[in-house]
This record gives C-alpha cells, sequence and structure tokens, in this order.
C-alpha cells in the first residue's frame, strides 16, 4: 500500500490507496480438427497450410474458409522457408513474446501459402529488415504442439532457404502425422494491474489500519454502508458522510463450509455468516468461530476479534474473524428486511 | 420517418490516468447526472440501460456490475452489457427501442485503460490459438498495417503526421480531449522517435481513462425531450476475417459495408461531419477510403481517438460527438464510427441528421 498506515481521518482527502495487482490464470483449449493437425505439425517441425476448394492456401490454417465458410479441402505442407509482406520494429520486447532483445513483427508469407502469418524474425538490427526479406524459421529444442514451437524467424543466409522449402514441397499432401496428434494446447495468461480502491473504500481501509470500522451513509436514502460505496446502489449516489460503527453486531443468514477448497485458510466445517453491525444497514461477509459450526444462527450476537495491532493494515483482514458474544439473539423482525 | 433519435451525450474527461476505480463509478454518476440536466430526465425514466467495458482491461471479473451502482438501480432496471465499446450497447439499445421494448434508452461505456499495461491487455483479443500466445501487442500490429499502406504508397509518413496535427488542433475546442495543442508542426513531429517503426507517438493514441454516455429516445419522446434531436437513419457494423494475415490490412471492407448499409454515403447524401474512432493516424486514412469521404467533410472536431482513446468509450463518443453537430446546429447530417478488434477489424457505422 502506498500510503502511511497512521494518517489522521481528519486530514484532507488522500490519494484513494492502491496496491499493484499480478492475475495469472491458464487457458486450456481443445483445438479441433484443424488446429489439431497444425499443432500436431508442429509438434514434427513442419508447417500446415490449409487449401480451400478455390486453392488458396491459408497459413495458419483457416478451420473454414473466410470467404465461403466451407471447411478446407485439405491440409498441405508449406514453408518452412518465407517471404516477409510487412514488419514492424519492436525496441522494447514485452513479458511473453517471442524474444526478450529487440526484434521484428513481422507477417510472413510461407512458400506455398497465400496468406501471412504473424511471427518474431530475430533480425538484430532494424537496418537489415525489409518487405520480400527471406526468413526461416528458428524450431523450439522440443516441440510440444503450441505456436510458440516456432521460437521465431531468421533471415535466411543464403538460398538454404529455398532448397529447404523446395525440398518440403514435394511433401504435399501431407505424410501421415503422428497417431498421437495434439488435441489441447494450454496457453499461460499473467498480467499486471495497479489496483485502486474507491475513495470511499479507502477511508474505510484506512480507518480499519487504526482499529475503527468507517462507513458512509447515503445522503439521500440514509442507509448506512459498510464498506461504503462509490456510489449508493440504491440512488446512484456517492455516499458521503462517514459514520464510525461498533465492531459489534449480528449474524443475518450465515453457511457451513464443509467442502475444502484451493487456498482455504481455516479448515472445514467453519461458519461463513452475513454480519450486521450495529447502526449499519448492509450486512457483509465473514467468519464466524470461536463456537462449534452448529451452534451458531440467525439473530446471534457477535463481536469482531482483531488480530493484534501490530499486524495491521489497510486491510479487512485486520478482523481475524467473529465469535457469539453470549447476549440474547436478536429477534426475528429486527432484521428481517436485511435478508 | 426515423423512428428513434439521439437526444443527450455527455463524455468524462479524457485523462492519462485517474485514480479512481477500474469499475468506473467514479467517472459515470457524473455524466449520468449531465445527460439527465440536457433532457430533464430522471433515472426512472430510462426504460433500458446497457454498458460496454471490459473485464480484461479491470483486471477483475464481472466489473461492470460494480458499475450499475453508479445507476443507483432500484427498484431493478433493464439492463444488459457488452463486453465491447459502447457503440455496440448502443445498437443494442437502438434495437430495444426501435422493436418498443424501451422508449427511452441510455448506452454507455467505460474504461479505466491506464490500470494495465494495456498493449498486452490487447493482445487477449487476439487468435487465442496461433497468435495471442506471441504477446504481440496492439501498437506493433497497427504498425504492420501502417508500413503495408507505405509500402504500397497508398499513404505517406507525412499524411499520416497531417493527421495528428489536425486532431490536435481540434482538440484545443474540446474541454475534455487530451492531449491538445494547436503548436505542432508536421516537420517536428517526424523528427521525432519511432515507438514502434513506422509509427511514432504522435501516430497512436494516447492511453486514456474514460467514460461516454448517450441517451436515445423514440421519435415522439425525442421530439418532446430536445430541441433539435439527432435523427438515427442508419445504424450498421460488420466484420472483417480475424485472421491479420488474410485480409489487406490497408483498407477496411468492413467499415465500408457497413457505411454503405447505414446509408453513409448515399448519392447526393454525403454527410457533414464524420468523428472517426481511428486510435491510429493511419486508420483515419483507411477509414476516410473505405468509407467514401470527400475532403469537403469535416473530419472528428471532437480531436477524435487521437486525442482521447478511453477502451470501450471512445466510439460511444464518437456518435456522441456526431450527434452534438446535429443537436447543436452545427450540422444537418453527421456520422459516427466506431472500431473494435485488432487494426480495424470490425467496424460500426451511425448517422444522424436532423429534420
Amino acid at each position: 500500500m502506498t500510503v502511511p498506515l497512521n494518517q489522521s481521518l481528519d486530514q484532507p482527502p488522500s490519494p484513494p490507496l492502491s496496491a499493484p495487482l499480478n492475475i495469472s490464470f491458464d487457458y486450456t483449449r481443445s483445438l479441433g480438427p484443424v488446429l489439431s493437425q497444425f499443432m500436431t505439425g508442429l509438434a514434427e517441425r513442419r508447417i500446415l497450410g490449409s487449401r480451400s476448394a478455390d486453392g488458396r492456401v491459408y497459413v495458419p490454417p483457416a478451420e473454414y474458409d473466410p470467404v465461403t465458410f466451407a471447411p478446407p479441402a485439405e491440409l498441405v505442407q508449406v514453408g518452412p522457408a518465407g517471404t516477409v509482406v510487412t514488419w514492424s520494429w519492436q525496441p522494447e520486447p514485452r513479458e511473453g513474446q517471442p524474444l526478450d532483445r529487440p526484434f521484428a513483427w513481422a507477417l510472413i508469407r510461407l512458400d506455398g501459402a497465400d496468406t501471412a502469418m504473424l511471427h518474431a524474425v530475430d533480425a538484430g538490427a532494424k537496418a537489415l529488415m525489409r518487405a520480400g526479406l527471406r526468413v526461416t524459421p528458428r524450431w523450439a529444442d522440443a516441440p510440444a504442439g503450441r505456436i510458440n514451437d516456432l521460437v521465431c524467424f531468421d533471415p535466411a543466409r543464403d538460398d538454404a532457404g529455398d532448397a529447404a522449402s523446395a525440398a518440403a514441397a514435394g511433401a504435399a499432401p501431407v505424410p501421415a502425422l503422428s497417431d498421437q496428434p495434439v488435441t489441447m494446447i494450454t496457453t499461460p495468461i499473467l498480467l499486471h494491474y495497479q489496483h485502486t480502491a474507491s475513495a470511499e473504500e479507502s477511508r474505510y481501509l484506512r480507518a480499519l489500519g487504526q482499529g475503527k470500522i468507517v462507513g458512509q451513509r447515503c445522503p439521500s436514502c440514509d442507509k448506512v454502508y459498510v464498506p461504503p460505496r462509490g456510489a449508493c446502489p440504491t440512488c446512484g449516489v456517492p455516499t458521503t458522510t462517514d459514520v464510525e460503527l461498533p465492531d459489534s453486531g449480528i449474524v443475518t443468514t450465515f453457511c457451513v463450509v464443509n467442502v475444502p477448497f484451493q487456498g482455504q485458510r481455516v479448515p472445514a466445517p467453519y461458519v461463513a455468516a452475513s454480519v450486521l453491525l450495529d447502526g449499519a444497514d448492509i450486512a457483509f461477509q465473514h467468519l464466524i468461530l470461536g463456537c462449534e459450526p452448529d451452534q451458531v444462527r440467525m439473530g446471534m450476537r457477535v463481536r469482531a476479534v482483531w488480530k493484534p495491532p501490530a499486524e495491521w493494515g489497510t486491510t479487512a483482514e485486520n478482523i481475524s474473524h467473529f465469535e457469539p458474544t453470549g447476549e440474547p439473539d436478536a429477534p426475528y423482525e429486527s432484521y428481517a428486511h436485511h435478508l | 420517418m426515423p423512428e428513434a433519435a439521439v437526444i443527450a451525450f455527455a463524455e468524462a474527461p479524457n485523462l492519462r490516468r485517474t485514480d479512481g476505480t477500474t469499475n468506473g463509478v467514479e467517472m459515470l454518476v457524473p455524466i449520468f447526472r449531465e445527460v439527465f440536466e440536457q433532457t430533464g430526465l430522471t433515472k426512472s425514466d430510462i426504460g433500458f440501460w446497457c454498458s460496454g467495458s471490459s473485464d480484461y482491461l479491470a483486471g477483475r471479473a464481472f466489473s461492470f456490475v460494480s458499475a450499475v451502482d453508479a445507476i443507483g438501480a432500484f427498484p431493478p432496471v433493464m439492463e444488459s452489457h457488452v463486453e465491447m465499446d459502447g457503440a455496440f450497447a448502443l445498437y443494442e439499445a437502438w434495437v430495444k427501442v426501435l422493436t418498443g421494448e424501451a422508449e427511452i434508452a441510455l448506452a454507455y461505456g467505460f474504461g479505466k485503460s491506464s490500470a494495465g499495461d494495456l498493449r498486452r491487455v490487447l493482445a487477449l483479443q487476439l487468435d487465442p490459438y496461433v497468435v495471442a500466445p506471441l504477446w504481440p501487442d496492439s501498437v506493433s500490429i497497427a504498425a504492420l498495417q501502417a508500413r503495408l499502406g507505405l509500402d504500397e504508397n497508398l499513404w505517406t509518413k507525412r499524411a499520416m503526421a497531417e493527421v495528428a496535427v489536425r486532431s490536435r488542433a481540434a482538440a484545443v475546442s474540446n474541454a475534455r480531449a487530451q492531449p491538445a495543442s494547436d503548436e505542432l508542426e508536421v516537420e517536428e513531429l517526424l523528427s521525432e522517435p519511432y515507438v514502434a517503426d513506422p509509427l511514432h507517438a504522435h501516430d497512436c493514441a494516447p492511453i486514456t481513462d474514460g467514460a461516454a454516455v448517450v441517451v436515445i429516445a423514440a421519435a415522439d419522446r425525442a421530439r418532446e425531450l430536445c430541441e433539435r434531436p439527432a435523427w438515427i437513419t442508419g445504424f450498421e457494423h460488420r466484420i472483417d476475417s480475424g485472421s491479420l494475415g488474410a485480409r489487406d490490412l490497408t483498407r477496411a471492407p468492413s467499415a465500408t459495408a457497413a457505411g454503405v448499409a447505414a446509408g453513409a454515403a448515399a448519392a447526393g447524401a454525403t454527410v457533414d461531419v464524420a468523428e472517426l474512432h481511428a486510435p491510429f493516424t493511419h486508420q483515419e486514412l483507411i477509414l476516410r477510403a473505405a468509407l467514401g469521404l470527400p475532403d469537403s467533410v469535416r473530419i472528428s472536431p471532437s480531436g477524435g481517438a487521437l486525442a482521447g482513446n478511453p477502451m470501450f468509450a471512445a466510439g460511444l463518443a464518437r456518435i456522441g460527438h456526431a450527434a452534438r453537430q446535429v443537436m447543436s446546429g452545427s450540422a444537418s447530417r453527421a456520422l459516427g464510427h466506431a472500431t473494435s478488434g485488432p487494426a480495424l477489424q470490425q467496424n460500426l457505422v451511425c448517422v444522424v441528421e436532423a429534420h
């Protein structure tokens, strides 16, 4: 977090809290019949295109002809050499791109193809790039059936590319591919953001850093939101007036979590509940510990259990959980409209 | 007789970086208020709401749901969302009005483009099998397109720089545009370093946080609520192949097809103004050719996307600015254009007229 935790709430508005947010996940995709053959070919260091009924060869193969929408008549081997159709220079390669030094992006028409494919050319210097440049593929050491099996293309040093393509051209139609075709690809995604809390959320989080719970009142409907919001979801206007709330309230509704899942912090079974703080109009979700799950009930009075102040940050995690106070339950009528 | 018209438009300031959230609420609340003030409407008058935004841009799931807070959606409202520019949300809203399901509809788009690395985020709109795993960035792809036209002598770097100079100068009159300057010179721009050869910084739209809102109404309500409604006489969108190497990147057939279908280039009925959503200078040149716009047409008097390109809002803002030209009496026939996807893959044309 970018702002000191001990800042007084009475000071002029500070910039909203923000922090890096890194998101990573895998896309796992099935390939379908055409791309499956293309990827299987790559795993065997061969590049396949699709031939449409009109004879036009698409590389990468088209699952359906973009004009007639017909599936390809056949797959044919192309390249491996090709010619740069157009290019642009990438002076500062970005994360995930094929090369980590300056390189050219290019649309490359492989020998035998009618369309161009996008890839990187490791030209070394921008001055070497030009439309019409002959290039040959550089293969990964262990091709696995994905587009990245083509590490990049290199400028052809002599007529080696022509010779290689001439040899391959005789191979159409395609020699039989592996009887263990590549049918899936997994693409890792890693994205970086600077996530920003709203001004209202920032006040709430900074207050938590001082051991306080601060909600805000909607100027239009008088409801007290905790956490406060950039706009009252009922009225569409920002919440404005700070309201400090006690750390006690009631369980409006709850569930017993019995299912283990990745990242679970509390051993199941445990209770996740909607907790309505005294004086708030909106419940938020929290853990109920300090009693057996089967003792938790609607209307039960609870109080926050805070972590030691030395561990506090501008985070809702300062409250470890809620636990029963032992006070009499709230009558159903007092919270029915919050369900 | 057209059945629907634009009756109000507002856009948030186009800023390089805001300190707001990615759910757009901070940008949307003030501009909703603006269109309500323009029309005298309240939220309960809106029969249909439709938004355009992207979870990839926000870095969170269902980010558009948080944006609904800005509406104050109680009692519940009829609402929809497209993971596209708000211009396409406006298309859905227009269909709702034409089918009689709503009398008044509001479309909005928002994007905090600065939250992530925009050039990488946009790689995820590419073919997920054979292109996106290479992470080609949006500027590099546009640069491939620019060089094709340069090599084929379809345009020059000078013509591209002239687009930038005109756009930035036009933006001076739009208090919510960025960056604006009427002191740029072509020679100076051409001497600047490349961002992605052959593109200079001036060729590329600035990364922009922003939002836009457009209100449309069925004929009777439009006449009642707006002195000079911008009647929608054509609204079409088309798409080209997603395979970058399988289409002629120097042309935009989908823009031509959408323009023809929307009546933009009907004989004897050219437009006075065209607000083009061209995030790169050469793309404006492609669009002017694709839409058959003669030199007499005023291009993007708002400054266009080169003076503010909030993702998922800039296309809607182009339609809004085109409509504003008609509503203010500065034009009797105007065209608003929006694009989506890499290298002008998808194009939408909305023609608005005075009556």
